[in-house]
């Protein structure tokens, strides 16, 4: 069974968000994804500075099978990149609420957070996928 | 055992029991086991047994010249297209057993009954039997005292390539680029040598691990890297077809022979990316501006620690070349396969 942290804000491409004050949020995918998409092998990490709206390709991470898309949860600036998965794809499998952070953003609007779901919404929602 | 389940050829089976880059490794450093019984045994007996296979196939069984050894080959069809790749084993008395893909064996056993008619062979698919591969370097001496006593001596002598066929079929074969046996078992039995097997330190592994090992070792993929509109000679197998004695007529023969007079035939090659990324199947490779080939297989090769593909490409691909990755044209070299057998890369 997955874990799906109560503190995280979670979206429907199963990506987690975490609060970090001052309208910056983490972002990073859930252990339900890391799960399904296998070993990961190799992490794109989105462009510093970029400003992109909520739903935009950011990201990329391949697994031993299949290559998948990260989508920005919320539209903003990217401020930070987590290097160290270039070199530790592996990260995001062992720790993805942890060292397998991806990336930063700081808000444009953080009324969208509204938009989130919760920890157990999140769960219902992967229930109802599989 | 956890495994992970997808649906393969009909069959539901393990994509991975846990970690498919564990797996991988298990198998170059160590020992890891298979459960490939969906793989198709069928079983060939009467005495036009080996005039008929010379016809079948591409490669030529007169080359079996004792019991038990195993010849890899292609069944083609009249155009030249890959119907199948298999292994078949001589047998007593002048018998034989193939062994094909899962996906392609009604297909296969519709194809050669109309020949077994014509020859009075009798064609048995033995879907009583269940097929254990243990590979890596120390798969062999793990399985020996797991096997029927009357057969441990036997199968701790056998050579590559070999079969010892007793109580149990005994191959040492595999589809890894790593020492191991390939069993064949009554199915009823085929459980317990599995726990036993895993007891004795051979760690359970899938389909992805499968995968990428016999990427590795440059083992073609039916279905993937050849299939019935592609020649043995673009997918490179030209070392599987016997073009002597030239008055054996194998089906396909005329083709292959056309094509090769024709020129022109693309190549198969190995594919190593040097930016960064992950080869998958389909993607175009360039030189220049110039669509050059695709990748039929690719993935990251956890042994090299590096994306690699095969691929069938024009004759005259230089040693650079630029494969388009989700958009991005990503650099890449030409090499030639295996990228890594024997636990150790094969590529400089």
């Amino acid at each position: 069974m997955s874990e799906t942290p109560a503190e995280l804000k979670y979206s429907k491409e199963h990506e987690w968000i975490r609060e970090e004050g001052n309208d910056v949020v983490v972002i990073g995918i859930t252990d339900h994804a890391q799960e399904q998409l296998g070993d990961l092998v190799f992490v794109e990490l989105p462009e510093m500075g970029s400003a992109l709206e909520s739903g935009a390709e950011c990201a990329v991470v391949e697994s031993v099978k299949a290559a998948s898309d990260i989508y920005m949860p919320l539209s903003g600036e990217v401020v930070a990149v987590n290097e160290t998965l270039a070199d530790t794809p592996e990260n995001i499998n062992d720790a993805p609420y942890g060292d397998g952070w991806i990336f930063k953003i700081k808000l444009s609007d953080s009324s969208e957070l509204e938009s989130l779901m919760d920890a157990d919404a999140y769960n219902a929602f992967v229930a109802d996928d599989s | 055992m956890g495994g992970r389940m997808v649906p393969f050829g009909g069959w539901d089976m393990p994509l991975h029991y846990g970690s498919q880059l564990d797996e991988h490794h298990y198998v170059r450093r160590d020992a890891g086991m298979f459960d490939v019984s969906h793989m198709a045994v069928i079983d060939l007996s009467g005495e036009n047994c080996r005039v008929m296979l010379q016809q079948l196939l591409a490669n030529d069984v007169a080359r079996l010249k004792v019991p038990g050894k195993a010849l890899y080959s292609c069944m083609l069809n009249e155009a030249g297209g890959v119907i199948d790749d298999l292994i078949v084993y001589l047998r007593d008395g002048g018998a034989y057993r193939l062994v094909v893909n899962a996906g392609t064996a009604e297909k296969d056993l519709a194809w050669i009954q109309p020949l077994a008619d014509t020859y009075d062979v009798t064609l048995t698919h033995r879907s009583d039997l269940a097929m254990i591969a243990a590979q890596g370097p120390n798969a062999r001496q793990k399985c020996l005292p797991l096997l029927p006593a009357s057969q441990q001596q036997a199968a701790e002598a056998l050579k590559l390539f070999y079969a010892d066929d007793g109580e149990w079929f005994i191959a040492y074969t595999g589809y890894t680029g790593e020492p191991g046996f390939e069993i064949m078992l009554p199915q009823e039995q085929a459980v317990a040598l599995w726990q036993a097997l895993n007891e004795a330190g051979i760690k359970p592994c899938g389909l992805g691990a499968r995968d990428t090992l016999r990427l590795e070792a440059g083992m073609n993929l039916y279905g993937q890297d050849m299939d019935e509109s592609v020649s043995p000679l673009e997918a490179g197998l030209n070392w599987t077809i016997a073009w002597q004695p030239e008055s054996r007529d194998f089906i396909g023969r005329q083709a292959l022979e056309s094509q090769r007079e024709r020129g022109g035939l693309r190549r198969f090659v190995g594919i190593m990316l040097t930016g960064r990324g992950i080869l998958r199947s389909h993607q175009k490779i360039y030189m220049g501006e110039e669509l050059v080939g695709e990748t039929t297989s690719g993935g990251f090769a956890p042994t090299l620690q590096e994306s690699v593909a095969l691929a069938r490409v024009d004759g005259n691909i230089g040693e650079c070349c630029e494969v388009e990755i989700r958009g991005k044209r990503v650099a890449a070299k030409v090499v030639k396969p295996p990228f890594a057998r024997n636990g150790q890369r094969c590529i400089k």
